[in-house]
């Protein structure tokens, strides 16, 4: 039975990552999740430089999900590449490093500072809601997404994966906006923008007012786009948006997905991840799958 | 170390109008500290993120955790039985510094549903120094864990009606009897812990205040839960800091709040 994937040439053991700021940089979760279990681990997102992020509350939960407005708090790229990848060095998974910035520069200073970096792939998130500058304006915008994609591709020595986000008309555009620039795949989809309002105090219940919905409830809205998308591009697919058990994941793998990656559940079950793989081998099993590249896109 | 598990409930009852006190059986009280907190998994699919309780007293085999129903998780919580089964993860967090009240004068602060992680810390601290004072502050007469506080410690008592004890908040009733606390140890409403940080930096007094705020993972990972911090944090090199991880008890000259 095989369940390795490859994307852009890199081996991933399984098909199963964790979602960008799930999972902070995998030690938070180590007491609870052997990571050498993992096809990869996904970092939380790094700066050129630390950010303090946004006012707090950052998080709420809501029916089914939950919104979040961290604002990309990170320590910066140094702190990341002397104590992050060390730690992750110690386990048999790779590694995808989610890179987050405000301008074009921004971001290749950090992707050049992971160029000599023993890394196996860059996640550029320009899709993150809550921060004000960049990020978001690069994923909304095909031109803009285009022309970030072709500087980061400069400069990268990893294969880059575009991170889209859903909050488009049409996500087959974005897709095809990052393939046409070079992106050696993408990941979708980051948060969907959301609001919770205190009704007895009549507040936002963010500071930021706005935050980005995760969990079970999106997962609906994660598996069409990810069907468009892979119906729209040849490069592979990172699904996410929900995934909380193997079925989760089998059914983004229908849609068109190559990778999968568990993102709010991990606060829901520490061993989310974990439990997605076996259960993916044990749904193969079941149905006398050989190989899980055979069920991608298989959907009818 | 913090473990995932499923426990049980072996009791339930309710102390006061929205006030719960539930002991649930798991593996954690074999190690867990005053001043820490649990994560409890409500089970309606409604509901997604673990809730973040404090522990109020740790017993042999078990978890004591005194909650006020807030939402659809403690709501949830408060409908339990003894039998019933109940995810845990923890225990979390650094706990109060016990060290700090050695051969000193110790006051515990409790506001509200602040009161009962302050339980187990007198209850420790009781068991080593002499000179323990606890002050739970209460909105009115429907007062909780009172009695628990008088087992092992100087028991005075605050409520904003006056309908017991010092009229006001804990605050008033240190004021009115005169106490000079060497070390205070806080949990409560952020307005209480203004008041505890203002006095004990004016009185150049050491203060250990417990932090709460909106949280998802419980283990660090997501940044929701952080507080300004004076100097920047180790971990996070800006300044913020976990308050479920580096917390939830900071010295009160640590933070901004």
């Amino acid at each position: 039975m095989n369940t390795k994937v490859t994307i852009a040439g890199v081996e991933f053991k399984n098909p199963v990552t964790t979602a960008s700021g799930t999972f902070g940089s995998g030690m938070e979760y180590s007491e609870f999740v052997d990571l050498s279990k993992l096809g990869a681990v996904t970092t939380k997102g790094v700066a050129s430089t630390p950010w303090p992020g946004n006012p707090t509350p950052r998080v709420c939960e809501v029916y089914g999900g939950m919104l979040n407005a961290i604002g990309l708090q990170n320590p910066g790229i140094d702190v990341f590449c002397e104590r992050d990848i060390p730690f992750l060095k110690n386990y048999d998974t790779k590694i995808i490093v989610n890179v987050c910035g405000k301008t074009v520069e921004e971001y290749v200073a950090v992707v050049e500072k992971l160029a000599d970096q023993p890394v196996d792939m860059l996640e550029i998130n320009v899709s993150c809601p809550n921060v004000k500058e960049g990020a978001i304006a690069f994923g909304q915008d095909a031109k803009a997404l285009e022309n970030i994609t072709k500087e980061i591709k400069k400069a990268a020595k990893q294969p880059v994966v575009m991170k889209l986000s859903p909050n488009v008309t049409r996500i087959a555009d974005m897709a095809k906006a990052a393939e046409a620039a070079g992106a050696d795949a993408i990941s979708l989809i980051n948060t969907i923008t959301g609001m919770k309002i205190d009704i007895e105090r009549r507040k936002f219940v963010l500071a930021n007012k706005t935050g980005g919905m995760s969990g079970p409830a999106i997962k609906p809205v994660a598996v069409r786009m990810v069907y468009e998308a892979a119906h729209a591009v040849n490069i592979p697919i990172i699904g996410m948006g929900g995934i909380a058990t193997y079925e989760d994941a089998i059914e983004f793998i229908l849609a068109g997905a190559t990778m999968v990656a568990v993102g709010a559940y991990n606060f829901v079950n520490p061993n989310a991840t974990v439990e997605v793989v076996d259960g993916i081998e044990d749904y193969m099993k079941r149905h006398g799958i050989e190989d899980i590249n055979s069920i991608r896109g298989a959907v009818e | 170390m913090k473990k995932y598990e499923m426990g049980k409930v072996r009791e339930i009852k309710s102390l006061a109008p929205g006030i719960f006190d539930m002991k649930v059986e798991c593996t954690l009280s074999e190690y867990a500290l005053p001043g820490q907190f649990a994560m409890l998994y409500p089970k309606s699919a409604s509901t997604l993120l673990p809730r973040p309780i404090s522990i109020c007293e740790v017993e042999k085999g078990a978890l004591r955790f005194v909650f006020r129903v807030a939402g659809k998780g403690t709501k949830e919580f408060s409908g339990y039985s003894a039998g019933d089964e109940i995810r845990v993860m923890g225990p979390i967090g650094n706990g109060y510094p016990l060290d700090a009240a050695k051969g000193r004068k110790a006051v515990l602060l409790g506001g509200g549903i602040g009161v009962p992680p302050i339980l187990e810390l007198a209850r420790q601290l009781s068991e080593k120094e002499s000179d323990v004072t606890v002050i739970p502050g209460y909105r009115d007469s429907n007062m909780f864990l009172k009695e628990d506080f008088e087992k092992y410690a100087k028991t005075l008592v605050a409520t904003e009606d006056g309908s017991f004890g010092t009229k006001g908040n804990v605050m008033d009733a240190i004021r009115e009897n005169g106490i000079k606390p060497d070390v205070i140890y806080a949990c409560g409403p952020m307005p209480m812990l203004k008041a505890i940080k203002k006095y004990a930096e004016e009185n150049g007094i050491e203060a250990y205040i417990s932090l709460e705020e909106r949280m998802a993972c419980g283990v660090g990972a997501c940044l929701g839960c952080v507080v300004k911090t004076k100097e920047p944090d180790h971990h996070s090199h800006v300044n913020n800091t976990r308050i479920c991880t580096e917390g939830p008890v900071f010295e009160a000259r640590e933070v901004e709040i």
